[in-house]
């Protein structure tokens, strides 16, 4: 496989089960999709368009550091998501911005609605940045950028779980 | 005998006297000088309850003036942060300089004879004051001296400020800003309580464990999370936890998660910093790391990281967090990238430990529900023991607490 040969609704099929996968807390899962090297990164929302290594961001994940951070999503002792959150992700929009032999970059909105517990309905709206690894047998996520339209995180609160 | 009155963190009477009782009669922390530069540079934000520009005037001076036209009061400032010639009012066009005066009015002519726009330059707070490059001001015109204010939190700025060569200290563009859906007071004791450390904060233990570092206190005198750290209030209700630091800094303390590359250059951060503040010093600010409170309402944790952290309570169960990384200005690009990713490690809405802050300060708020008929909170670790309160007694919440309760039982 390489990126010339991928369709908008190859990409669209790959989203849909991260989402899924995501929306299930099927975690171990969603890291088999991602590169050895992956990055996954929230910048804050006054910076969205900065660099992790001169500002602060929300999440600024490696490698090691996502599987450190599914690793503690998977203890019952992370409280924060212990009960865990209800999620359910809206991926629309979905665009291959460009295609480099081995790599896509495709943009896709989101609407993740999350609710736990007793508090109210919190909506997360943005868009997801995405390079993908074309050279295998299936996609593979190399980076992994969102980008939240809110201005502040305000009530929303935390981003406790992968947005 | 030291109980709290769990009224005081539930009930929307006691927000209405804190909000004149104390935070009208404190210094409230601003903004951090490096956040504006030039003439014309401003950020616009809520201080003490109040819409403020802070910013820079003609000459480069800094300067706040609140946000609202003299006219209908409109704000005059709309936009995060930039730089601007004119504070323009869109309502009705009034506009002002940099230097806060009232420079155009749309119209002029209809007012009447003696209407003078010298008399309607933009409003300053009664006091406004700096240390070491934190701003800070204050709606008590009757406020003490700044510096007299903070007494013995001046050290702990110091310890911070003396980490950069020039003393010159930067803060980090991106802005974390979130609710939590609690009193404001809670996060002041959440910011330095370290007998919350083990239970709530295991699986970022663990995350360190597993990243080989040493998380576990050298052993002895039966002290519970981290040894040889202490607790303690610093007058005027600040307070501070000041531990001996085993689990890494940026300033000059290694760790395996910086990688092996990071080595040569902590030790020449250290090299630095011995060869200007001496051993003993140098010592003293990269060996430690220290949670301070400064009354009311102003964290900085200088630890993993170096945070500042300012709070709002928009009601008695709901307040809002602004955290800010705070930098050396000469650090090299490579010590700057290890500071932020060290932040994220602990801190922030997304990093290992404080969305479970966030969640035991919620828990605590869901149960204070119950404070008419469980009406006392117990908060008596280290009560009159001899020697050093520890960094897990509650001898520095006590200090903050007790200030408030000076200002909320004095005459209005």
């Amino acid at each position: 496989m390489s990126a010339v040969d991928i369709s908008r609704h190859d990409v669209e099929e790959f989203l849909f089960e991260e989402a899924a996968l995501l929306d299930e807390w099927r975690l171990d899962e969603w890291l088999e999709l991602l590169t050895e090297d992956a990055t996954y990164q929230i910048p804050s929302n006054d910076a969205p368009d900065s660099d992790a290594r001169n500002a602060l961001f929300l999440i600024a994940d490696d490698a090691p550091r996502i599987k450190a951070r599914v690793k503690r999503l998977n203890d019952s002792e992370a409280h924060a998501e212990s009960p865990r959150s209800r999620t359910r992700r809206l991926i629309a929009n979905v665009r291959i911005t460009n295609r480099d032999k081995d790599i896509l970059s495709v943009s896709a909105n989101f609407s993740v609605f999350r609710y736990r517990r007793n508090a109210p309905l919190r909506q997360y709206v943005g868009r997801y940045e995405y390079q993908l690894n074309a050279t295998g047998e299936a996609l593979r996520i190399a980076e992994r950028r969102v980008i939240l339209d809110p201005t502040e995180l305000g009530t929303l609160g935390a981003v406790s779980f992968i947005l | 005998m030291f109980r709290l009155n769990r009224r005081t963190l539930a009930d929307p009477e006691i927000l209405t006297r804190e909000l004149t009782a104390i935070f009208d009669k404190s210094w409230i922390y601003c903004g951090h000088e490096s956040e504006i530069t030039k003439p014309g540079d401003f950020c616009t934000r809520d201080v003490g309850g109040r819409p403020v520009i802070f910013c820079r005037d003609s000459s480069g001076d800094i300067r706040v003036f609140l946000n609202a036209c003299r006219h209908r009061a409109a704000i005059v400032c709309r936009e995060a942060c930039g730089n601007t010639r004119r504070y323009n009012c869109f309502y009705h066009g009034w506009s002002y300089n940099r230097d806060g005066k009232l420079v155009g009015v749309p119209g002029e002519d209809a007012y009447p004879p003696g209407f003078d726009k010298s008399e309607f330059s933009l409003a300053e707070p009664s006091h406004v004051g700096s240390y070491r490059g934190f701003w800070f001001i204050s709606f008590n015109p009757d406020v003490a001296d700044l510096e007299d204010y903070l007494a013995g939190a001046k050290e702990y700025i110091d310890l911070v400020a003396d980490q950069s060569p020039s003393g010159q200290m930067q803060v980090i563009q991106g802005t974390q800003e979130y609710d939590i859906r609690a009193n404001w007071k809670l996060l002041v004791e959440n910011s330095f309580d370290d007998y919350h450390l083990l239970s709530t904060h295991k699986t970022w233990l663990d995350y360190m464990k597993d990243s080989g570092v040493q998380v576990e206190p050298p052993r002895g005198q039966g002290l519970l999370l981290p040894s040889k750290g202490v607790g303690k209030g610093l007058g005027n209700g600040h307070a501070v936890i000041d531990n001996i630091n085993f689990r890494g800094r940026p300033v000059a303390k290694w760790i395996s998660i910086y990688g092996e590359e990071a080595k040569a250059e902590i030790d020449e951060i250290r090299a630095e910093l011995v060869e200007r503040l001496g051993e003993r010093r140098a010592a003293r600010v990269a060996d430690t790391n220290r949670n301070l409170v400064v009354f009311p309402n102003l964290v900085i944790n200088d630890g993993s990281s170096v945070t500042i952290r300012t709070f709002w309570p928009v009601a008695a169960d709901h307040m809002k967090v602004t955290a800010w990384a705070l930098g050396t200005k000469e650090e090299s690009e490579a010590a700057r990238a290890r500071r932020l990713d060290s932040f994220l490690t602990f801190y922030g809405p997304g990093g290992f430990a404080t969305p479970d802050d966030v969640e035991a300060l919620e828990a605590v708020q869901a149960g204070l529900a119950t404070w008419r008929e469980t009406e006392w909170s117990e908060m008596t670790r280290g009560l009159n023991k001899e020697g050093d309160q520890l960094n897990t007694d509650e001898e520095h919440l006590r200090a903050f607490w007790r200030e408030w309760n000076n200002l909320m039982t004095a005459d209005a």
